[in-house]
């Protein structure tokens, strides 16, 4: 098995042990909330994915810009490993959220800003892996995905902003309950920390698996194209046009 | 489809007398130019030398990387290694000031249809802009056969006087260097003689040509050099001095379309 | 045969008389003549403007339906109603427009004009934003006419709010057609793109026109200045990015 092998399964071990590891901690180590007792825990699932995804996006972006610059193909499939990757997260996020806000608020759905501009950023993320499908042209593809990746970054700060000022012109019923982030309690914070890095591991093993991925898909890609330069193309019965060669005895 | 006389031959002096000085051609030099689409090696790392007023026909079967070669000189594509440099009378120019001395024909017309003759060679003029447009127009309608049709829409024009009006508007700047890409498909036989003229006179009259095609017949017996690509690379190229063929060999193109 | 006035004679004169400029690429010009032909076209074919109008006001009409628009809570729908209208045409309108720079590939005769890409990007773009906003001024007095609002005190604001989102819409979608000209299903997958992106469009001009046309009339300030900032983020993303999107 070569180096690089050895390193990424020792590094999906980890990955796994680490989030087995912030499971448990999540379960037993972190206190229990005052008001929001055991559904909170979901809340350290929900704010690492949420940080990843984050991420995810901000690796989506720089992975369209080097495309731009370089034009060279593995950019782009960091891209779209990256892409599917962050869906991934998106989704739990969004799937999580309505799960605590359900027993919590009484609703399943909230228009804050966070919530509302993840659910755009799920949606471009969608329209991005629409791309891959719907156009053929791979350097196109891949030009337009770069040129979306960007497009989409640049717009979701606006998104966040625009939603915040207007859910202020139309203020929802106060909610009680701490919002993620503040005055956390100094063992709950370490778990989220903790489980955020456990995302993280495994944002790293998932992006690679799909970046190998798209890349072996390249790289056969390149093989048969060399095949075909080689020698002449093969009819259906894997005859060429060429006379047969001979595996003789010298 | 009523079929439209094509119009005598421009002669080089027209062609001189409507491009100014600048037909002096373009050379041009290719140095480890490559192109590769992700795996796909369309143009492997190739070196040439196109002088001045060659006319350089590139042969080929689909895919051997003839268009790529065009399109990499017009500036449409970038290449994924290698410089291509143009070498104008003053000395070597940056692919940007060659722009404004290059005329690409290539097998649509780009024309707006929407738009008349007169409009779409208006527009170009503005987008190079050329001074004294307006006679400048005039005087290429009508060696182009089109002065009568100027004010009609291009929607209503046949293939061969499309054909016509696209070779004016890339001449319309009077370029010292002209790219054709496979110009003789879905031309009748009138039409590739016309062509053939119309290469002739502007051979003559100093431009640097480079046409690429896979037929051979009169309009490619007019090159003065000829190269063959093959996969991406270039396994034929008989040199600058070489003539192709004898002027009677290969007579007729080989039209696509009968002659009405 | 025709003689050209400027010919000289001289073959050792290396500038052309022909072309007056150096060779540096302006961007005015080209786009200010790429502009007259997208409007010269429109003028003739006058496909775009009348679908997009007969489009935008055909899903005024029909929302009436799903709303009425007598009641008193419709009338705060109706500034949503009539974005989202604008919004959708917008979206339908931008496909064919870079569609035509494919039939007979003159995207590549623009392309190796001497003028800069960019050039090229911002003459559609403006010619896009004077026909979704042509569209605007043939909506918003059916609009009034419908929803029984009057608008006659907050003209200038209004006009304000639609200059700004009209740009807002025309700026991703202009670019985000360049692309998709070569996709399948294309009329689909540029509004998909779009409309995520647009978001703050909608809401910021939704809310902008809400308080203008509530009673009393509020400047939307805060709006305007979201939209403002919309417009030139997108802008100058779309000016970096339009040269190397068209690259091979």
């Amino acid at each position: 098995m070569s180096s690089s092998r050895t390193i990424w399964l020792v590094v999906t071990l980890i990955a796994a042990l680490w989030m087995a590891a912030a499971g448990y901690a999540i379960f037993f180590i972190a206190p229990d909330e005052a008001t929001m007792h055991a559904i909170q825990r979901i809340f350290y699932m929900h704010v690492a994915s949420a940080w990843t995804a984050g991420a995810a996006f901000f690796f989506v972006a720089l992975a369209g810009l080097l495309y731009l610059i370089k034009r060279d193909p593995r950019y782009d499939w960091a891209g779209v490993a990256g892409a599917e990757t962050a869906l991934a997260f998106t989704t739990v996020v969004l799937v999580t959220g309505p799960i605590w806000a359900k027993p919590i608020w009484g609703i399943w759905w909230t228009w804050d800003p966070r919530l509302t501009s993840t659910f755009v950023l799920w949606l471009m993320y969608i329209a991005y892996l629409l791309i891959r499908t719907l156009v053929d042209d791979k350097q196109r593809r891949a030009t337009l995905c770069a040129v979306y990746g960007i497009f989409a970054f640049v717009d979701v700060p606006i998104v966040f902003m625009t939603i915040r000022w207007w859910r202020g012109q139309h203020p929802s019923p106060v909610i009680a309950g701490a919002q993620p982030g503040s005055g956390l309690d100094p063992t709950m914070k370490a778990v989220l920390f903790f489980t955020w890095g456990a995302t993280l591991a495994l944002f790293a093993v998932l992006l690679r698996a799909r970046y190998r991925l798209e890349a072996i898909r390249g790289l056969t890609e390149e093989l048969r194209q060399q095949a075909e330069d080689r020698s002449p193309a093969l009819d259906l019965e894997g005859r060429t046009s060429a006379p047969p060669q001979v595996v003789g005895r010298r | 489809m009523t079929t439209q006389p094509t119009p005598a031959a421009t002669t080089p002096a027209t062609y001189l007398a409507l491009s100014g000085p600048l037909r002096l051609g373009l050379g041009i030099e290719y140095r480890n130019v490559e192109k590769r689409f992700g795996p796909v090696r369309a143009l492997r790392p190739t070196s040439l030398e196109i002088h001045p007023g060659e006319f350089v026909a590139l042969l080929g079967p689909n895919g051997s990387g003839k268009s790529t070669l065009l399109r990499l000189t017009a500036h449409l594509a970038r290449p994924t290694a290698g410089t291509i440099l143009f070498r104008g009378p003053a000395g070597y120019e940056s692919g940007l000031a060659a722009r404004w001395r290059l005329g690409v024909v290539g097998h649509a017309t780009m024309l707006y249809d929407d738009l008349t003759a007169e409009e779409n060679l208006q527009l170009f003029a503005r987008l190079y802009q050329i001074e004294g447009a307006a006679s400048i127009i005039s005087a290429r309608l009508e060696a182009a056969g089109l002065a009568e049709r100027r004010s009609d829409l291009v929607r209503t024009f046949s293939r061969g006087m499309r054909q016509r009006l696209t070779l004016a508007r890339a001449l319309l700047h009077g370029p010292g260097l002209l790219l054709f890409d496979e110009p003789t498909t879905g031309l009748d036989s009138a039409g590739c003689e016309w062509l053939a003229r119309e290469l002739g006179s502007l051979h003559d009259s100093g431009c640097t040509i480079i046409m690429s095609t896979h037929q051979g017949g009169e309009v490619t017996a007019l090159a003065t050099r000829t190269i063959s690509l093959e996969s991406g690379r270039i396994v034929r190229d008989t040199g600058s001095t070489a003539t192709l063929a004898s002027p009677d060999a290969g007579r007729g193109c080989a039209p696509l379309l009968p002659s009405p | 045969m025709a003689t050209h006035p400027e010919l000289a004679q001289d073959r050792n004169v290396s500038a052309a008389p022909a072309i007056s400029s150096s060779s540096d690429s302006p961007l005015w010009s080209g786009l200010w003549a790429i502009f007259a032909k997208e409007v010269r076209t429109e003028l003739r074919t006058r496909e775009l403007l009348v679908t997009t109008a007969v489009f935008a006001l055909t899903v005024v009409f029909m929302f009436s339906f799903s709303f009425d628009p007598t009641s008193e809570e419709s009338r705060h729908i109706g500034p949503g109603l009539l974005w989202i209208a604008f919004l959708f045409a917008g979206t339908l309108m931008l496909e064919p427009a870079f569609l035509r720079e494919q039939t007979n590939d003159t995207l590549a005769a623009l392309r190796l004009a001497p003028i800069a890409p960019s050039a090229i990007l911002l003459g559609k773009t403006l010619a896009n934003f004077l026909f979704l906003l042509i569209t605007e001024v043939i909506l918003v007095p059916v609009f009034v006419v419908f929803y029984n609002v009057s608008v006659a005190n907050v003209l200038p604001g209004l006009a304000l709010v639609c200059l700004l989102g009209t740009l807002g819409i025309v700026i991703p979608g202009t670019i985000f057609s360049a692309v998709t000209a070569h996709a399948r299903m294309r009329e689909m997958l540029l509004p998909l793109l779009l409309l995520p992106v647009l978001t703050p469009i909608l809401i910021a001009a939704t809310e902008a026109t809400a308080s203008l046309l509530s009673d009393p009339p509020e400047w939307p300030g805060m709006a305007l200045k979201l939209l403002a900032g919309a417009d030139i983020i997108f802008l100058t993303a779309a000016y970096f990015l339009f040269d190397s999107m068209l690259e091979e």
